[in-house]
């Protein structure tokens, strides 16, 4: 034990304790978190194969098609729907990630990598090991959470980069006079994108690490940030979103809007001389009976033509909607706030983490 | 110099106080072995000391007057809490590499030593370990922080008696060397026999006894202090029933 015998250091003046540099918390954070980190990347890494695998083809068969001359013979007629039918199939089916797994992953990133990192502490009693060390309690949180949240940002932000290139093809503008096969950016998968995937994992990665600091358990903890996660998408999906900024007007059906394939229309309805008739985009039964009896119903057939037979009887048809080129704005909005509420919700905890009594 | 100084120290947890006007100080360069039954305060005591808790009242202040829990406390502070928590999945070589990482000071070379005199091999997990091998890695984490205190909180509750031995020879051999005050807390009076010249003794919430171990023997009459902390004990628990 000759190791023990030291000289006493010298008293160390408050005033010139240097702190511990913080840059040392990055090894100790990745040898505390590698294995939920590594699932991380396990499961974005193969869900990335399986897009890059499915995502492919799908380019290949739409650069065929978009390349197919002349458009009306029946080959090119052949490969236009060739597209059509595997891109309907990738965004309804349960063979694309139009399915509800894509959607889950944020939740399942933020509450697994999330809700652990203090419900673990505290659960296990390590918390008194961790906050007593001299690098100090609330700078230790600050630094894991801070760097948790950078690499889960950073791969989530790669991995919404593919997204939007695995649906390049559905989204871009020119299918229509074809036929190819078209959704809004602004619906399909709009919070799996560059910068809203990044966004809403740090908001479920940050309500995951509060409910752990409140709740000190880790299930209990990871199932109430599941919920919590659920409402907030929720809200925003049905709510929020469509008021980011005010929707355009036009005097239209939603078939014959400007981009009327990549646009997301959010509302339809009509008006007679200047005053409001009817909601939606169908008129009501009496209406047709009225002045569109005459129309077959079998022929009625053609999207919009009831809306003409209206028109002649001076109804004008309205639809609100909000055009694909605020795509990005959007991203930035959604990402925006989630990334302020991320940002409240980790100085909330790191409050908690200073005030707490253990 | 007071290693720990508290005047009228209080937490509550919601209505009830776990520790009520609590003064002492107790001398740097001491072993104080803080005692009494369970219940009695001794974690509330030692967890206000180290800053893991706020006070509801009063103060407390360490290593000559400064906050419990500000940095330059936690600096020359070492805990090992009850049970010694460590990350179980953990291999011993990366307890050690945390450490260092989340200290000023860290004496990597006496770590090493240490850890293989106890035998203990590097690349197990910390979770693998006997209960008496993780209360060593704990404290010698704990020693290797070159602390100005070293504050254990029931540290050898839930070990053997040979693993017991063993802990107090340990932390023995390290207060002796002189550069490490020390305050440990314990209900397994006959292991504080050895090692404590200072004892603080707690009851119901409040301090009952301070002083320096060979004083208090010699002004109460007492052999030991096992003795002594019985007699006390017994004292206070009846004059709690007869009120």
């Amino acid at each position: 034990m000759t190791a023990m015998t030291r000289p006493a250091r010298p008293d160390e003046d408050d005033a010139r304790l240097r702190p511990v540099p913080w840059r040392r918390m990055a090894g100790v954070t990745w040898r505390q978190h590698r294995i939920a980190l590594a699932g991380v990347a396990v499961l974005l890494g193969a869900l990335a194969v399986w897009l890059w695998s499915i995502g492919t083809p799908l380019h290949r068969a739409y650069a065929a098609a978009v390349a197919c001359h002349p458009a009306s013979s029946l080959a090119c007629q052949n490969l236009v729907s060739t597209f059509n039918v595997s891109a309907t199939n990738h965004a309804m089916g349960s063979k694309g990630p139009g399915g509800v797994l894509l959607q889950l992953l944020p939740a399942l990133i933020g509450a697994f990598a999330g809700a652990p990192v203090l419900a673990r502490e505290l659960e296990t009693g390590t918390f008194r090991y961790a906050w007593t060390q001299g690098f100090g309690r609330w700078r230790w949180a600050l630094a894991k959470l801070v760097a948790l949240a950078v690499v889960l940002a950073a791969a989530t932000a790669a991995f919404g980069a593919l997204v939007s290139w695995y649906y390049q093809p559905e989204f871009a503008t020119g299918n229509q006079a074809p036929g190819l096969y078209q959704t809004s950016p602004l619906v399909t998968l709009f919070s799996l994108r560059e910068v809203t995937f990044p966004a809403w994992t740090l908001a479920a990665f940050t309500i995951g690490v509060l409910a752990g600091m409140l709740i000190r358990r880790v299930v209990p903890a990871i199932v109430a940030t599941l919920a919590v996660y659920a409402g907030l998408a929720f809200t925003a999906g049905a709510f929020l979103r469509e008021h980011y900024l005010a929707p355009l007007v036009t005097a239209s059906d939603n078939f014959n809007l400007p981009g009327a394939g990549t646009a997301w229309t959010i509302s339809q309805w009509s008006t007679k001389d200047g005053r409001f008739a009817f909601a939606g985009g169908n008129p009501p039964l009496n209406l047709i009976n009225q002045f569109c009896s005459s129309l077959p119903a079998a022929k009625a057939g053609p999207p919009g033509s009831f809306g003409q037979c209206l028109a002649q009887h001076g109804y004008t048809q309205w639809t609100s909607y909000q055009p694909a080129s605020r795509f990005w704005p959007f991203q930035w909005i959604e990402g925006g706030w989630l990334l302020a509420l991320s940002a409240l919700l980790i100085a909330a905890t790191i409050w908690l983490v200073h005030r707490r009594a253990a | 110099m007071n290693i720990v100084e508290a005047s009228g120290l209080g937490k509550r947890y919601g209505r009830s106080w776990a520790l009520r006007e609590c003064t002492l100080a107790i001398p740097a360069g001491r072993v104080a072995a803080l005692v009494g039954p369970n219940g009695a305060g001794k974690s509330t005591l030692l967890n206000l000391a180290v800053g893991l808790t706020a006070p509801s009242a009063g103060d407390v202040t360490v290593l000559g007057g400064r906050r419990a829990g500000s940095p330059a406390a936690l600096d020359g502070i070492a805990f090992v809490a009850q049970d010694t928590p460590l990350y179980k999945n953990l291999s011993v070589a990366d307890m050690i590499y945390i450490t260092r990482s989340l200290n000023r000071r860290f004496d990597q070379p006496y770590a090493r030593a240490r850890l293989d005199e106890l035998g203990i091999p590097l690349k197990r997990k910390a979770g693998k370990l006997s209960g008496g091998q993780q209360a060593q890695l704990a404290l010698t984490l704990a020693l290797a922080r070159r602390p100005r205190l070293l504050v254990l909180d029931e540290p050898v509750a839930m070990l053997d008696p040979v693993a017991r031995h063993d802990f107090m020879a340990t932390v023995l051999a390290a207060a002796s060397a002189g550069a490490v005050s020390v305050l440990l807390s314990s209900h397994v009076l006959t292991e504080l026999e050895r090692v404590a010249d200072y004892l603080i003794l707690l009851s119901r919430g409040q301090v009952r006894l301070a002083g320096a171990v060979d004083d208090l023997l010699a002004t109460h009459g007492q052999a030991s202090l096992e003795e002594l902390a019985l007699a006390y004990l017994r004292e206070t628990q009846t004059s709690e029933v007869t009120r």
